[in-house]
């Protein structure tokens, strides 16, 4: 759990820093140019489409292996507490990982029907490119647009964005307590910095789909 | 601390065997002292059942003073009660209140089978600790007592870790029943001195083996058990452990 889950964590930071290109129309006025060639770039480097593969298996690894750890925890204790510990001896977001990773899972179902199948398969949505120097090129930033218009798709986006938030905020930590990171000073840090992590980049995704819906960029 | 007396009531578990299926009866006790310990007003109570002709309850206890580990009784949704870093035989009556509702469950893990009443069996721990938690090599005769170096930082977080009683406490409070905390506090304290050394490795490896035979669930690091811990063991030993555990499995045969 904790290795896949730092290999995911690191996979954010990238998905987040590429997405955040979407920003550039705010400033700039290039209406999607500068996130549009990195979208390309990602989806045409054949050293990214392999990782590709390794991002799926890990997402998959997590998740069946999440399942399992939960069902076979839940088998130790036949007979359960008349009155249970609950808040009083951790947080509601450490034993809920299961759930949270649930509403994770149905987000994520819809995030990849929404861009990740169009862009390499059905295209629906990308009828016309855009060309940049000479490349022609899927237009994301319009496919984005036009998908952030539903509010039910915004309310879904945020769902996802605030589980997200939930199940980081226990899992940042417990991956490196798991991994064996026990100094005070790196555990402080791995503390804060997870925190930070969680609240920052949840919201730097949702930043996303509410500036196109509010029309603050596009 | 002005002293009071209290009626109350008590739900208590009552199983009479290990394969029963049990369930929770309604007690009352009245005239509590507020200076009795938790277990005194348990004994009360059995004097009470005793003399009503009625089976008493069964409950584990020992040397009553917070150092055996014996007592072990889930009170009011926490593991021995409400008070922090106490466990049941410390904790006194004046923690409650005139007409209080009481409600008393035994540990409860698939690990650690009810024997009767509040009684769970914990020779889990026992065998857990026979899979490696001892120095069996020979370390000759007694020597002088500074002639092993050991920093004070290291001697301080081992015995901090060496002061688990092994009431199970953290067992109990887990929502996976697992037992990491425990055998973090008895592998850290051997792992932090020069007398575990020679057998770290195998140590580590054996005594997890020993507690995934057991049943205990796996660490999910919630917390739960260092929020409970009579004796405030740390969860920072759990990550010990897992740096303990990786390295030995990585190099293990």
């Amino acid at each position: 759990m904790a290795l896949t889950g730092i290999f995911l964590i690191t996979f954010l930071l990238v998905h987040v820093s590429i997405n955040a290109c979407v920003f550039a129309d705010l400033f700039v006025n290039d209406d999607g140019e500068m996130f549009n060639k990195a979208a390309h770039f990602m989806g045409s480097t054949v050293l990214i489409r392999i990782m590709e593969v390794g991002l799926f298996g890990g997402i998959i690894l997590h998740i069946v292996q999440g399942y399992l750890l939960t069902l076979e925890n839940r088998s130790k204790r036949s007979v359960g507490y008349a009155i249970n510990y609950g808040n009083g001896g951790s947080k509601w977001y450490s034993r809920s990982m299961g759930l949270l990773g649930t509403l994770i899972l149905i987000f994520l179902v819809l995030h990849l029907y929404h861009f990740w199948t169009p862009a390499r398969f059905t295209h629906v949505g990308l009828e016309v490119p855009v060309v940049y120097n000479g490349v022609e090129m899927h237009n994301m930033f319009l496919l984005m647009k036009t998908t952030f218009i539903s509010p039910i798709v915004i309310v879904v986006y945020i769902m996802g964005c605030v589980s997200l938030a939930w199940h980081l905020a226990h899992g940042f930590q417990s991956a490196f307590r798991t991994i064996g990171v026990h100094n005070k000073k790196y555990n402080t840090l791995l503390i804060s910095l997870g925190y930070g992590f969680s609240v920052i980049i949840p919201f730097l995704f949702i930043l996303m789909p509410l500036s196109f819906h509010f029309g603050w960029i596009g | 601390m002005e002293h009071y007396t209290m009626n109350l009531n008590l739900k208590v578990w009552r199983q009479k065997n290990a394969t029963a299926k049990g369930g929770f009866e309604n007690y009352s006790v009245s005239n509590i002292s507020s200076e009795m310990s938790f277990l005194e007003m348990f004994d009360v109570l059995n004097e009470k059942l005793i003399a009503e002709g009625k089976e008493p309850i069964a409950f584990d206890h020992d040397c009553r003073e917070g150092i055996c580990g014996m007592c072990s009784m889930y009170i009011n949704g926490k593991p021995h009660g409400p008070w922090q870093a106490t466990t049941t035989c410390q904790l006194h009556m004046r923690a409650f209140k005139d007409g209080d509702t009481i409600v008393v469950e035994p540990w409860r893990a698939n690990a650690f089978p009810v024997v009767k009443d509040l009684a769970v069996d914990r020779g889990a721990f026992d065998r857990i600790i026979q899979a490696g938690g001892f120095v069996s090599v020979n370390t000759g005769n007694a020597v002088d007592g500074n002639a092993l170096p050991i920093e004070k930082d290291k001697a301080d977080a081992a015995f901090y870790a060496a002061a688990c009683i092994g009431c199970g406490a953290c067992v109990a409070a887990c929502k996976n029943s697992s037992a990491m905390l425990f055998l973090s506090a008895k592998v850290s304290h051997l792992a932090l001195l020069p007398q575990g050394g020679p057998e770290r490795r195998s140590r580590v490896v054996n005594m997890v083996a020993q507690m995934d035979k057991e049943g205990f669930g796996s660490c999910t690091n919630t917390g739960a058990c260092e929020a409970t811990c009579p004796k405030e063991i740390s969860i920072s030993n759990i990550a010990r452990l897992n740096q303990e555990y990786l390295a030995a499995s990585l190099v293990s045969e």
